[in-house]
């Protein structure tokens, strides 16, 4: 009842302010900072967007009249390593999915930013169940499919939600990236890496020819080309999806000839070459806990992100990419079931907070409750995994956006 | 955790009660089980028909229960005792709606055939069967797909150990192979010509097959069994009839509201006992659908959408149709969900306001009762099958294991087998199909 009552209050400090938030404090039966030790009992103090001071309840001065959130369990807000919610739409009709464009097999100038609908009903949704930070854009299913963006799930205003306007470069090798048209290469996986190099070769050239004193000589601006060239100034990174073992070793192939960045995708076969993806320095964004082990991941095991954790892969769980129902997964529960397969309650935690936050590079804003970070948190009245607990609250950038349970 | 060492005793010495030798004699020589009795003692049992029980035993033999009670009960003469101290027992889970064995049902040419049988289209061997057994399931109903307004006859399965589908059948009342009818409507099933373009257009057309099939059943009841005035054998018609003499259960895929209240409305009209599936709108028309007396086998998915009439799906759904007094039970839909994962289901529907003992039931009792198999499965009772699940903790825990499976006494999954345990948590070799011992040339399939 008491969690009612301040919730409630909550609600209308939240309405009562701009979307930068205002002052707000915390307390958690338990607060997993992910930081440190978790707290118990903990309390987080927020002023405006930001996480202002963090510690035992008791040891942090919260100026009388701040309103009170309390939760039996309070955790970062979640992040999905690689999501396509906003992109690939609710209704799962023509007009809401726009995770894949088939007219050609490489399109890396597609940008996320401009396929994102934050205001999709499963924004909200997974918003309701404790993801504040989503890596999303455009699925695995291409050879190049387009560009990925990290943005919060609140506000609506994309340009005012999104952190990372460019993340990555979507690629996928292996069998869900290949047509039995002749008209519609590649056909084979060989086609596959076979276009990719040409397609890098032409926009090494490019980069070189764009350099030119003479303007003359240099090429005019052609954004697929530009796209690719940051691959190879190495300033952003190959988002590669790969199921199958030697689709893990022909992406591994690429990164040495091109001298890429790699982020390895899926990796049903990870198991198979552990050693290989441990000596390349790749983090992996392993396959949902929970998602079908058809075709080429068919191998998949419910233990792999126990083995990545195990061999020191920096790695994180992600809620993926789905044609049908669910229309998302919710990286929340495929956390749990790795949490019931050989993963630590706390490293199943970071998989989904910490984790990604490093491995998507915005481990300076969100991923961890610390003085200074974002203020985006996630409220339950008990063990976050347990298929009975309830989300009872979420605060995105210090505004309380969820305080209903789900 | 590692599995625990199970110790086999032989209990001898101890008086036998009379209620146990009468269930013996009663169950005694059914194949295919253990002939002597076999008691599973220390568990916290969950029979479903009464009260949790801890630190309770649970008595089996050729293939039945002989007794469930408290610690201490008497054990027939010659019982062997398995310890599963601090395990949880629950009746074999009965999964109302999957599509484990690669099935299919009917083909493209036409939305109504109710002459496809499930049966001739079932592999035994693939192992999503193995991982339904890895979930706790023991029996399902496996179901040709929804792209059709009938798309065929359903099997009600249990799920023994196998080598052909022979194996996994049950009989029904009337001594024939036990199974429903499926029916669909909704998007799935508007497709191009000869199929339906519209929800009006899909309705007719059942009722137009339906009206034939009392046609039918009146020319042969007009016969009088006189061979010369019988119509001429109709497979699709003779199926429709077993369903208009209450003899075959409707399975019926339907998602939206107005769709659950066409079903309704040709239920009243032709008076066939139907089962709604899926019923993503429940939530809106649990009253009528209360009224009406019709069960409902509900799905749970992770989010809502992914189509059109699934867009307003709800957790809470089982919740409203258990509080508005609906007889509810879940399906995997496997591979739309997990069929490793199907308590889940029941969890998830207690996350959104379900009673426990409604949503432990609705994976149990409910099931065998939607599949008018209530007087074998669904409860552990004495003379029901010895169809049983042990788990490691409490069933509505995602951290809990199904560690063993049991189907009419005979272990069917084991979790401490190294293959068991590769199909219930997945990896290399986990999508093969099952080995299977053939008499003299050894085995075949899976990795060896």
């Amino acid at each position: 009842m008491r969690t009612l009552i301040f919730l409630a209050l909550a609600a209308v400090h939240a309405a009562a302010t701009s979307c930068t938030g205002g002052d707000l404090a915390v307390f958690g039966d338990v607060v997993h900072t992910m930081s440190g030790e978790s707290l118990q009992p903990g309390v987080v103090l927020i002023r405006g967007s930001k996480i202002s001071a963090v510690g035992r309840a008791g040891t942090v001065d919260v100026p009388a009249g701040t309103p009170e959130l309390h939760a039996r369990v309070v955790t970062p807000g979640l992040i999905d390593a690689h999501s396509t919610v906003g992109v690939s739409g609710f209704l799962n009709q023509n007009h809401d999915q726009e995770q894949l464009e088939k007219s050609a097999p490489m399109q890396p100038e597609l940008r996320a930013l401009d396929a994102f609908n934050s205001r999709d009903e499963l924004v909200a949704f997974v918003r309701s169940l404790g993801v504040t930070t989503l890596h999303t854009g455009h699925a695995p299913g291409a050879l190049i499919s387009g560009q990925t963006m990290i943005v919060k799930t609140h506000p609506a205003n994309v340009d005012q939600a999104v952190l990372v306007p460019t993340a990555m470069i979507a690629a996928t090798l292996g069998g869900g990236a290949l047509s039995d048209k002749p008209d519609k290469p590649p056909g084979t996986r060989a086609k596959a890496v076979a276009l990719l190099r040409a397609e890098l070769i032409k926009a090494g050239d490019y980069m070189r020819k764009r350099e030119l004193q003479d303007l003359e000589k240099r090429p005019a601006r052609d954004l697929h080309l530009e796209a690719l060239s940051r691959l190879l100034d190495r300033s952003l990174p190959l988002l590669v999806t790969v199921q199958r073992h030697q689709d893990v070793m022909a992406a591994l192939r690429l990164a040495e000839e091109f001298k890429l960045r790699l982020v390895l995708d899926g990796v049903s076969d990870a198991p198979m070459v552990l050693d290989d993806i441990q000596r390349s320095g790749f983090p992996v964004l392993v396959n949902p806990t929970m998602g079908r082990t058809f075709d080429d991941a068919q191998n998949f095991s419910r233990e792999t992100a126990a083995q990545l954790q195990a061999a020191g892969i920096p790695f994180a769980l992600q809620a993926g990419y789905e044609s049908y129902v669910p229309k998302t997964r919710i990286v929340l529960f495929e956390a749990a079931v790795a949490a019931a397969n050989g993963l630590s309650f706390r490293d199943a935690l970071a998989s989904i907070t910490l984790g990604p936050a490093r491995i998507l590079g915005i481990a300076e804003r969100v991923g961890s409750l610390e003085p200074g970070k974002d203020a985006d948190l996630a409220l339950y009245d008990g063990d976050p995994f347990e298929y009975v607990t309830h989300c009872t609250g979420v605060v995105v950038n210090g505004v309380v956006t969820d305080n209903q349970p789900r | 955790m590692p599995p625990r060492c199970l110790r086999i005793v032989s209990v001898t010495g101890r008086a036998a009660s009379l209620a146990f030798l009468i269930a013996a004699l009663a169950v005694g020589g059914r194949a295919g089980a253990q002939d002597q009795p076999t008691a599973f003692i220390g568990a916290t049992i969950l029979p479903v028909a009464g009260q949790p029980i801890t630190n309770g035993v649970l008595v089996v033999q050729g293939g039945r229960i002989l007794g469930v009670g408290p610690a201490g009960m008497a054990l027939p003469p010659g019982t062997a005792v398995r310890d599963v101290s601090g395990r949880v027992l629950l009746p074999g889970l009965v999964d109302t709606h999957s599509h484990i064995g690669e099935v299919s049902g009917a083909d493209g040419s036409t939305p109504i055939q109710p002459e496809v049988r499930v049966i001739d289209a079932l592999d035994v061997h693939d192992p999503s069967l193995q991982r339904a057994r890895a979930g706790g399931i023991t029996t399902a109903n496996v179901m040709p797909g929804s792209g059709h307004l009938i798309s065929g006859q359903t099997l009600y399965l249990k799920l023994r150990q196998a080598h052909r589908v022979e194996d996994l059948l049950l009989t029904n009342r009337l001594g024939r192979v036990a199974g429903g009818l499926k029916m669909a409507n909704g998007t799935n099933s508007r497709r191009e010509p000869p199929f339906p373009g519209t929800r009006g257009k899909s309705a007719a057309l059942v009722r137009e097959k339906y009206v034939a099939a009392q046609d039918y059943l009146a020319k042969i009841e007009r016969a009088k069994g006189d061979a010369t005035k019988m119509p001429p054998r109709d497979l699709a018609l003779e199926t429709l009839g077993e369903v208009l003499s209450g003899d075959r259960v409707v399975q019926h895929h339907t998602h939206r509201h107005d769709d659950i209240l066409t079903v309704l409305r040709l239920q009243k009209e032709f008076g066939f006992k139907v089962v709604l599936h899926h019923v993503s709108d429940g939530w809106k028309v649990a009253e009528d659908i209360a009224a009406a007396k019709v069960p409902c086998s509900v799905i749970v998915i992770d989010s809502p959408g992914g189509k059109l009439e699934a867009r307003d799906m709800d957790w809470k759904t089982a919740a409203v149709l258990e509080k508005a007094g609906v007889t509810v039970g879940f399906h995997t839909d496997d591979p739309v969900t997990d069929s490793r994962l199907f308590l889940r289901s029941a969890a998830l529907a207690v996350r959104s306001g379900m009673t426990r003992e409604g949503a432990l039931r609705a994976v149990t009792a409910a099931g065998a009762e939607i599949l008018d198999l209530k007087q074998r499965v669904g409860t552990l009772e004495p003379g029901k099958d010895a169809d049983f699940v042990v788990l490691s903790g409490d069933p509505l825990s995602v951290y809990t294991k199904v560690l063993e499976t049991w189907v009419e006494g005979a272990r069917v999954f084991d979790r401490a087998d190294p293959k068991d345990r590769l199909i219930a948590t997945g990896g290399v070799g986990a999508g093969n199909p099952r080995a299977a011992r053939l008499c003299c040339f050894g085995t075949w399939g899976g990795d060896e």
